[in-house]
């Protein structure tokens, strides 16, 4: 409990108080210091939930429920988080330094950084559906601000976009926790449930067979696209793309790294109690074969799309959408092996993309524009950017000995066995993507640099960290990571793997 | 349905829903910005009708403080920060009219009866009444849908937008009988946020385009001999 609440209040703290300090510097390094706050305790918390199985909590009347599914997506928001603020402050340092960015800007940028944190952060950990749709919409009002940072008029556009179609994206997903709510309203929760129970998580799924399959089934339609439009489900996706190449590139790289998954997450909490709902009907998964189909579409066209790219941060959104496809497709498919592969998807996709968009963030700078034909000959003007887009793009096309490869096998491996036909669309899907990033990635890696461009003060110890550890659980997955995944996928699927 | 069965705080209610959704129907026509934020206001005050009445019938008691403050925010706060907003901008006497009227209320007749035929099997025939609220509700959140598609104006789709929400709102009160007040708590203070984050962008999208019509926002799209051009 003690360790939930410096989680969540860490971030809260931070939000406030950055909101106040005026010099930037101090900005930076204090926003570095709550990061790691945040995340000494949400490393507190995986060790209290591994400990105890679960931890609950309550907090203004909000009940707050973590087990091995959330913990784990915790731990890797807060680690994210981290490595993100220590690239994020010589990075800003250098756009305030080309003026950019407007006077409080600064300001705007680490509090929004940390109240993103914690609505991240009690999305993950709340028990509550409604709490969990005013987090994940709280999310958009933080990060709207930081899209139109520069004040351009793309950026001004994209933060347009990205507010009016997410906004409306997640009133659909509140219509549809409403008729939740709705489907709950006859179900006996007992005599010693709280008021309200019907939007309590954990009580619903307990009773999740008493729910009225009919209004659940449309209920699901609406939170799909709902919070798909968070996830960056074709064809909802339009705002992706905008949002992350206009904002601040440390932006990019935690709403890639973090928002999509935490919307994900909402959506595999969802499918939990629609299944639980459809079991006895004549459609048990249909959940899961929407989540499927809107799964293989994203991955398709988003793989697709990567071909006609002309700028780098746009590219690594569609690749990312690519990437969300495959895991909203992975947990359509249900099953013991495809969750543990989804899950196991989402860590290092996470870390994947939050290396590359690092490193895209360097090499923009030395270019000095975010056009793909711009960027050229990285490895010979500065091998460490170089290298590390080359090998975070082979991590992120899975490319063995990468973890990416590993989850993508198991993915695979799960297809065969359950819908042996779709294998041959991912393939093909795999084989486009990886097509996709490498026609644009050669020439930027080994290109002729163009005359007069000099390296830039790089910060590459997230990306190291990074893809050292992608590397890592490619080579070897740690036995508690392991089982500590394993019991994620036993609290979804209800059967282990291992 | 037979209407007179019901209790009289029940047709009380499908009275002031029926109100309602009307008024969507008149801001999604309306042209004049100014006329179109009363539209709002007075469809926000029908909100919090419809919620406290749905209050006094059910005992409900934290509903009428959700009635209080619906009727705060939805019909005095927001549509007077709008007014601000739209005097700010020298806006008062801005008119837009739609480009094929006819069409657009066909359609938001169209999605009346779509969302009349989606609830139909809900729920069991003698619980008509929360159907036909239900039906009303989805209506009004899909007219605010297409409010936001077939307006260009800036204002005129923030209107949409907290339509959307008046409609979602009209749904948990009516349907449920509220969502827990610490959730609607949260809901409130996310769409005040919303508007004021509306308030700054209008002034910021009037900065960069000169106008506030959004469908002048088109330097990010797909096609190449845009996208990624020399930006920095």
């Amino acid at each position: 409990m003690t360790a939930l609440l410096i989680t969540l209040i860490a971030p809260l703290l931070g939000a406030l108080l950055l909101a106040m300090v005026r010099p930037p510097a101090v900005g930076g390094w204090l926003n570095l210091a709550v990061s790691a706050l945040t995340l000494a305790a949400a490393g507190w918390l995986a060790w209290t939930v591994a400990l105890e199985g679960e931890v609950f909590g309550r907090l203004i009347g909000i009940g707050f429920r973590v087990d091995a599914f959330n913990v784990y997506l915790v731990a890797l928001t807060a680690f994210v988080g981290l490595t993100t603020s220590i690239f994020s402050r010589p990075y800003m340092r250098h756009v305030r330094a080309e003026g950019r960015v407007y006077l409080g800007g600064m300001r705007v940028y680490h509090s929004m950084y940390q109240t993103f944190m914690l609505t991240m952060l009690t999305a993950l950990t709340t028990d509550n559906l409604g709490v969990l749709w005013v987090a994940v919409e709280g999310a958009t009002l933080a990060t709207v601000l930081l899209v139109s940072l520069y004040r351009t008029p793309e950026a001004i556009e994209a933060a347009w976009k990205y507010f009016i179609l997410c906004g409306v994206g997640i009133a659909l997903a509140l219509f549809g926790t409403v008729l939740t709510y709705f489907a709950a309203q006859h179900v006996d929760f007992g005599t010693l449930a709280e008021p309200g129970a019907g939007l309590i998580w954990s009580s619903l799924y307990t009773h999740a067979a008493a729910l009225d399959p009919t209004v659940m089934r449309i209920a699901f339609v609406f939170l799909l696209v709902g919070y798909g439009t968070k996830v960056g489900l074709v064809p909802m996706h339009q705002w992706l793309p905008d949002a992350h190449s206009e904002g601040p590139t440390p932006m990019s790289a935690v709403l890639s790294g973090l928002l999509l998954n935490v919307a994900l997450y909402a959506l595999v909490r969802f499918k939990m109690l629609v299944d639980g709902s459809l079991a006895a009907t004549a459609s048990p998964h249909l959940a899961g074969a929407l989540l499927m189909g809107f799964g293989l579409v994203s991955f398709t066209v988003a793989g697709l799309f990567l071909h006609r790219q002309r700028d780098i941060k746009r590219l690594f959104s569609y690749s990312s959408i690519e990437h969300m496809g495959l895991m909203t497709f992975a947990f359509g498919l249900g099953g013991p092996l495809a969750t543990f592969g989804a899950l196991l998807h989402m860590l290092v996709h996470s870390l994947t993309k939050s290396a590359i968009f690092v490193t895209v963030g360097h090499a923009a700078h030395i270019a000095g524009s975010q056009g793909i034909e711009k960027i050229r000959g990285l490895i010979r003007t500065q091998p460490a950017v170089g290298w590390s887009l080359l090998i975070g793009v082979a991590a992120i096309a899975g490319f063995p000995p990468f973890g990416v490869f590993t989850s993508e096998f198991l993915l695979l491996t799960a297809t065969m066995q359950a819908q042996p036909w779709l294998t041959l669309p991912l393939v093909t899907g795999l084989a486009i993507a990886f097509a996709g990033l490498f026609r644009h990635l050669h020439p930027m890696v080994y290109g002729t640099p163009p005359e007069g461009q000099q390296p830039v003060q790089a910060n590459l110890i997230p990306v190291a960290v990074h893809l050292g550890l992608v590397l890592w659980l490619g080579l070897a997955i740690p036995g508690f990571l392991a089982q500590w995944l394993n019991r994620a996928t036993q609290l979804i699927t209800g059967s282990s793997l291992l | 349905m037979n209407l007179p069965a019901l209790p009289l705080l029940q047709q009380l209610v499908v009275l002031l829903a029926a109100l309602v959704l009307f008024l969507s129907f008149v801001l999604l026509a309306q042209s004049r910005l100014v006329s179109a934020i009363h539209a709002f206001a007075w469809q926000g005050a029908l909100v919090a009708a419809v919620t406290a009445v749905v209050a006094l019938s059910g005992e409900v008691h934290h509903l009428y403080f959700s009635a209080g403050l619906t009727l705060i925010l939805k019909a005095l706060v927001i549509p007077a920060m709008l007014h601000r907003q739209v005097r700010g901008l020298e806006l008062e006497r801005h008119t837009e009219a739609l480009q094929r009227p006819t069409l657009a209320i066909m359609a938001a007749v169209g999605l009346v009866i779509f969302s009349s035929w989606l609830v139909l099997p809900l729920v069991a025939e003698e619980l008509a009444f929360t159907r036909n609220i239900l039906a009303i509700s989805l209506a009004v959140v899909l007219i605010g849908f297409l409010m936001m598609v077939v307006r260009q104006q800036a204002v005129a789709q923030v209107l949409g937008f907290m339509s959307i929400e008046n409609g979602l709102f009209l749904a948990a009160v009516s349907a449920t009988g509220g969502m827990p007040l610490i959730v609607e708590l949260g809901v409130a203070f996310d769409v005040l946020v919303a508007m004021v984050l509306f308030g700054v962008f209008f002034f910021h999208i009037r900065e960069s385009i000169d106008s506030l019509d959004v469908d002048r926002l088109n330097r990010l799209s797909e096609t190449p001999e845009i996208a990624g051009e020399e930006r920095p």
